[in-house]
């Protein structure tokens, strides 16, 4: 495991000065948006207080499932990831790009000023930060950065938290991008259940030691600090879910033709939630919209699927017909192509795909029955 | 120099064939802009809303309603004849309505058991959408037809584009808008992944699984869909009834109706 870049020893953080975090937050500018339960699921929702949080809430996570129960204490993080991710917040779903207006024999072009207001995510995960970061280097930092991302990821500050527990649903570790997190966040809370009800508080930029110095937090004890890592080393181990990232590229992109993929592509549904909830797929449709009167016109962006026909429409015609061939190109690009694009997997281990497919299609179960069949092993 | 004339206001006809006037509302629900298109088109015929009634050819002629008579089928050939562009509209006119259920069973009996005196009847035995008629430039989806998907196809129309109608499920509509999913999270029966959007996921949006008024998407995996049905405890009965509705008379709907309906001994 890598080591946990910080800038200081870690504090401790007692449950009851939680709201002291929140309002320290907002005293800075910032609002908050967290986990929040709305219609029986944990959402990403803007959060006031810490009342606001799933305080004594857990979810059960299998394929095609989800539900929402009580635990039997007040963990304030006793969950894992829901439907939603922060790319809703960076790479909003729906964005307008321009309004052009037509005046005398000219167009004016207006182009919709970028949102530099400052937003705190509370409660990203370990996967979730992994994700920011494979986002980050499409979309802030290639040659394609995009302004309205670049704004708001500028504005934000993250409060990342450890998860306690995983979910069947979870497999960061293959990828070794949870559940504790290393980089990427402002501030990391690892929520401590034994004795008095507190928090760990590792610190990662210089805004979050102000805080910690404003809030005149204490210094973690060994024991604090023995405990938090020892959550971290137990809810990795209880990890059921695997996928083998050995040579995963090479298997996948000699398995083009594999009749497995006609098999996944007869139970798939070509709904397009997989890659609606997966954390750091990307891609975009454009839009036009023009007035009744020809006289104005709004160009917006919004998240859209490759399992959709007109996603690959070329001269008004899809070329990915077969529901096979759309599945192949969203599990090769998760897995194989990102890397020979981005130089890193497309995939952290989140599992939302997972959960969130009506039809409980499990991208790890997949590339297992693909790898398994050896008769189609390519000689290197 | 005289000034040039102005350029004539496009005609629009608003036609109905079997359909219950609810898409034709939309029209005039659509309060703000209603003067605008009053403004940019000539409203030539549309009996619903206004008594002046001009002949054709018409400029842009939206046709609700299902065939569901032979002279519905006459008066549809002559309009393609007279109209430049004709646009269905709703899912009487794009698949059949939920009239189409008619097509499941056998004609004279179900008017025999409808009708004291069935012989008066003068109908086609099945009712069917516009386009298995006469070819058709754009159909609208919806029971009813969203405003905004009318409102860009008659903007579309004015400025000679093509309209904007995607076809993708109603499950992307859902994710954009945070819409939590009632099959995964509530095990609610739903039919918006084969689905095409078009209603901004009017249903999820209130917790209530979709009932397909929007027809089948571009890629509807009604068999793949089953066993997803199935196991959040929808009965054959139940999967019938779900695609029993306004879009039963699109193949991908009605087949899957067909084959889960119980059989009668
Ligand atoms: S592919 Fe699935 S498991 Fe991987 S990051 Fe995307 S949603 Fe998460
Ligand atoms: S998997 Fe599909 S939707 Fe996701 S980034 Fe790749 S092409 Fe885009
Ligand atoms: S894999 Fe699942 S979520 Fe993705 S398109 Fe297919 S059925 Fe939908
Ligand atoms: S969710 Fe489905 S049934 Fe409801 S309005 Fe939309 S298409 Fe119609």
């Amino acid at each position: 495991m890598s080591s946990i870049r910080t800038l200081s020893p870690p504090f401790v953080l007692p449950r009851a000065r939680l709201d002291d975090l929140f309002e320290r937050l907002r005293a800075r500018g910032y609002r908050v948006i967290g986990p929040r339960v709305r219609d029986g699921v944990i959402v990403l929702d803007t959060v006031k207080s810490s009342a606001d949080l799933p305080v004594g809430y857990t979810d059960e996570h299998a394929p095609g499932r989800y539900r929402l129960r009580r635990r039997n204490d007040d963990a304030v993080f006793g969950f894992v990831v829901g439907p939603d991710s922060f790319k809703r917040t960076f790479l909003v779903p729906v964005q307008r790009l321009f309004r052009a207006r037509r005046d005398g024999d000219r167009v004016r072009f207006s182009p919709e000023p970028v949102d530099t207001s400052k937003v705190a995510l509370v409660g990203a995960r370990g996967c979730d930060l992994a994700a920011i970061e494979t986002q980050d280097e499409i979309l802030a930092e290639g040659a394609h950065a995009d302004p309205f991302y670049v704004a708001r990821r500028e504005a934000a500050f993250i409060v990342a938290v450890s998860c306690s527990e995983s979910r069947s649903s979870c497999f960061c570790t293959s990828f070794g991008t949870g559940p504790r997190p290393t980089r990427g966040f402002d501030l990391s809370l690892t929520e401590l259940l034994d004795g008095p009800h507190r928090f760990l508080v590792e610190i990662g930029s210089a805004e979050a030691l102000e805080i910690a110095t404003e809030l005149g937090l204490s210094t973690a004890s060994e024991q604090d600090q023995g405990a938090a890592a020892g959550i971290a080393l137990r809810t990795s181990r209880g990890m059921e879910r695997q996928l083998d990232t050995q040579g995963l590229r090479e298997m996948l992109l000699s398995r083009l033709e594999h009749p497995h993929w006609q098999d996944v592509g007869s139970r798939c549904l070509a709904c397009t939630n997989c890659t609606a909830v997966c954390p750091t797929c990307f891609c975009v449709d454009i839009v036009d919209k023009s007035s009744l009167d020809g006289e104005s016109h709004e160009r917006t962006r919004q998240h859209d699927s490759c399992f959709s026909a007109d996603y690959s429409a070329v001269h008004g015609h899809p070329v990915r017909n077969d529901v096979a061939a759309r599945y192949r190109q969203w599990l090769t690009h998760k897995l194989a192509t990102w890397i020979d694009q981005f130089g890193r997997s497309g995939c952290v281990g989140c599992g939302r795909c997972i959960t969130w497919c009506p039809a409980a299609i499990d991208l790890t179960r997949e590339v297992a029955r693909l790898r398994d069949d050896v008769s189609l092993e390519t000689d290197p | 120099m005289p000034t040039p004339k102005p350029k004539p206001k496009p005609k629009l006809a608003v036609i109905k064939l079997a359909s219950c006037d609810g898409c034709q509302l939309s029209l005039l629900d659509c309060e703000d802009e209603l003067l605008a298109v009053a403004g940019a088109l000539d409203i030539a015929y549309f009996p619903e809303a206004s008594s002046r009634l001009l002949k054709g050819p018409y400029d842009v002629t939206l046709v609700e309603g299902s065939v569901t008579t032979a002279a519905d089928r006459e008066r549809l050939a002559a309009l393609r004849r007279e109209s430049r562009l004709l646009i269905t509209i709703g899912a009487c006119a794009t698949s059949g309505g939920i009239q189409a259920l008619r097509n499941f069973q056998s004609y004279p009996e179900l008017a025999r058991s409808v009708y004291a005196h069935p012989e008066y009847l003068d109908s086609l035995a099945t009712s069917s959408g516009v386009a298995e008629h006469i070819p058709v430039d754009y159909e609208l989806r919806g029971c009813p037809v969203d405003k905004s998907q009318l409102l860009e196809v008659l903007i579309a129309a004015l400025h000679g584009r093509a309209p904007r109608l995607p076809r993708h499920s109603v499950c992307l509509e859902c994710k954009r808008r945070g819409v939590v999913c009632v099959t995964v999270a509530h095990g609610t029966p739903c039919l918006g992944p084969v689905t095409q959007t078009g209603c901004g996921a009017l249903c999820p949006r209130f917790s209530r699984g979709c009932f397909g008024c929007f027809g089948p998407s571009d890629t509807p995996r009604v068999q793949a869909l089953a066993p997803v049905l199935a196991s959040v405890g929808a009965t054959d009965t139940d999967v019938a009834r779900l695609y029993g509705t306004f879009n039963v008379g699109a193949p991908a709907f009605g087949d899957e109706h067909r084959v889960r309906l119980p059989v009668v001994e």
